[in-house]
């Protein structure tokens, strides 16, 4: 493991006093901090609150890691910390909901996306409140703290529920338009995040409309359909191999359901092949659901990218993202061999 | 809006004895039915909506208005009868219970029922639906009260607990335990199944206020529910009914056979034969 490897693991949280860790810092393991985005999840649902006073915050004992204390400085009357009991507040925010509010809550995923997802289910999909339960640390970002705080079936787990919005942000910049986005979104939401350090995809706030792919690079010899922390790893591969000659197109799937079908029969009829590429257990993600509408289509070939269907590893996130292959050289070279054995 | 000081006894026994007989009714209709615990709660449910809860059946929405929220989910057959007598819906939808496309299943649903201020099935859930609804009104600098009407089972649920510990740290004092202590639970007696006692003292080591009182003597139910504090803060308060499953029936009383059953022919008539005796049609007191 390199040294870069473990400064890089080594960072994720913020301060207990207010303070952000990353936007303070003017680097992180060298790298510009402008290029590792803290999570603007507080910073950006306090800007929005400023001129909507339904909108409430809670989390479940981790406002300084999931960035909420951030909203608590500005609107602390609007601010609840449930303490370690995630439960409790994802039904208390059903019950919000049904007074008028329209509350975000925000805890780690797999404690948000699998101990919750009774209470999303029930109380707040069935219902159709509008709850918006934020699953930070998603996948394997929480690296070595192991599988209880790796989130790699969450996907699968809540896609299936009807009348939930499942939606994935890229880095801090589709956060903020997905939360913008997500205010007046009707029915409840699971807004799926990094671990906040995510590389930049969007240099601006982008247009985005739930359930609606975004086409961030043009292609005709394979589609890459990605979501969250693997856009940029796609982005980066998708030119590695233009400089091969291969022309990959790179679709943006933020919103994992309702699912954009249109754009994945586009990519069908219009690309080679289509590969897509997860930070998810392989079973029942991104890929699974992509492969559904594909599999009512005439044949093409595809492949589905992501963690094998086992608890992965521990290590530094940066050394699993290379070991999982799903860092940019590892998307490349999955991407290569995908195409040659679809010749 | 109900008129609180003045209370009428037997206008709210006789409204208890509905509760019962239209569960008895809708029963049928379904071909079965949570008959002994609907029948635990009903001089509550009667209490509650007929004198006690500040809302307005031509509002369902306004916003000040008291919730309710039944956790026990289950009893919403007895829920139901009431919500249609106040004239939040037309009683003769009732009809079609548990039918095909009805709106009225065995669980109540929120957003199929007028006049319901919550879903509810997955047994403890409630209460945290109370806490949400109660810290909701705090933040709108509401004064209504939420109430949450809690079997004595499903308080063995760990999400109860969390929720406990929520409404005393944030001091819901406008927060409202009802908790109807039949006892019986599907599989036997709930101190043979998962012990709950002693629960008064439990809920009052959390920093809950706790009353016990008789679950069927209705001025024992509205001493307890008029002798809640006004004010939105302060200890949230729980009541612990103490009731018999089934009680009204006789032959349904603490028996684990009638969690749910189906009564029919003869056992149908008799059952009805012994609640409806000398029952009346409700008529709302004029307004003040």
């Amino acid at each position: 493991m390199t040294t870069d490897m473990q400064n890089e693991a080594e960072i994720f949280r913020g301060t207990t006093d207010g303070e952000t860790t990353f936007k303070n810092r003017k680097s992180v393991s060298g790298t510009p901090a402008q290029g590792m985005p803290a999570f603007v999840l507080g910073e950006e649902l306090a800007r929005m609150a400023q001129d909507d006073p339904r909108i409430v915050v809670a989390t479940a004992d981790l406002a300084s890691a999931n960035r909420t204390n951030d909203f608590k400085a500005v609107h602390p009357d609007r601010f609840f910390d449930f303490g370690i009991a995630e439960k409790n507040m994802i039904t208390a925010a059903a019950g919000m909901a049904a007074c008028g509010m329209v509350p975000y809550v925000a805890t780690f995923a797999s404690f948000a996306a699998i101990l919750g997802a009774e209470q999303i289910r029930t109380d707040c999909a069935y219902p159709r409140m509008p709850v918006r339960v934020v699953g930070t640390h998603s996948g394997m970002s929480m690296g070595f703290y192991g599988s209880s705080h790796h989130a790699l079936e969450d996907l699968g787990m809540l896609r299936v529920m009807a009348d939930l919005t499942v939606i994935c942000a890229a880095d801090a910049n589709q956060l903020r338009a997905i939360l913008r986005a997500s205010v007046d979104h009707p029915g409840a939401m699971y807004i799926r995040l990094g671990r906040g350090r995510d590389p930049v995809v969007y240099d601006d706030v982008p247009d985005l409309k739930i359930g609606r792919a975004i086409r961030l690079r043009e292609g005709t010899d394979l589609t890459m359909i990605t979501t969250g922390s693997q856009v940029r790893a796609c982005l980066d591969a998708a030119e590695t191999l233009a400089a091969d000659g291969l022309s990959v197109r790179v679709v943006d799937m933020h919103t994992i359901s309702p699912l954009d079908a249109d754009e994945i029969r586009a990519a069908a009829a219009e690309t080679g092949a289509i590969l897509t590429v997860e930070e998810h257990n392989i079973t029942g993600g991104l890929g699974s659901a992509v492969a559904e509408v594909l599999i009512d289509l005439p044949r093409l070939p595809f492949r589905r990218h992501g963690v094998p269907d086992r608890y992965v590893e521990v290590g530094p996130p940066a050394a699993l993202y290379s070991h999982y292959r799903l860092d940019a050289p590892g998307v490349t070279s999955v991407a290569r061999e995908f195409l040659a054995s679809a010749r | 809006m109900s008129d609180r000081s003045n209370v009428n006894f037997a206008v709210l026994e006789d409204r208890a004895r509905f509760i019962r007989t239209e569960t008895v009714r809708l029963s049928r209709i379904a071909g079965a039915g949570h008959y002994s615990s609907t029948f635990s709660c009903a001089e509550i449910l009667s209490a509650l909506y007929y004198s006690q809860m500040r809302i307005e059946p031509t509002q369902p929405d306004w916003p000040d208005r008291d919730r309710f929220v039944m956790s026990k989910g289950h009893a919403a057959i007895g829920l139901y009868p009431v919500l249609a007598d106040l004239g939040y819906f037309d009683p003769s939808e009732l009809d079609s219970y548990t039918r095909l496309g009805s709106n009225y299943g065995d669980h109540p649903d929120m957003k199929k029922v007028r006049g319901l201020d919550f879903s509810s099935g997955s047994l403890g859930h409630g209460l945290s639906v109370g806490v949400g609804m109660a810290l909701a009104g705090r933040v709108q600098g509401r004064d209504y009260r939420s109430y949450v009407m809690l079997g004595d089972g499903e308080i063995s649920e760990g999400q109860i607990w969390e929720a406990v510990i929520s409404a005393g740290h944030y001091q819901l004092g406008h927060l409202v335990i009802l908790l109807d202590r039949n006892g019986l639970s599907i599989d036997g007696h709930t101190e043979d199944i998962m012990g709950i006692e002693p629960v008064h003292e439990r809920f009052a080591s959390f920093g809950w206020d706790v009353q016990r009182v008789d679950g069927h003597d209705l001025p024992s139910v509205i001493g307890a529910l008029t002798a809640l504090p006004q004010g939105t803060t302060g200890k949230p308060q729980a009541i612990i009914f103490d009731t018999v499953k089934g009680r009204g029936v006789k032959r349904m009383e603490m028996s684990l056979d009638w969690h749910v059953g189906n009564l029919v022919g003869e056992d149908y008539d008799d059952v009805m034969a012994e609640l409806e005796a000398g029952l009346q049609p409700y008529e709302p007191e004029p307004a003040q």
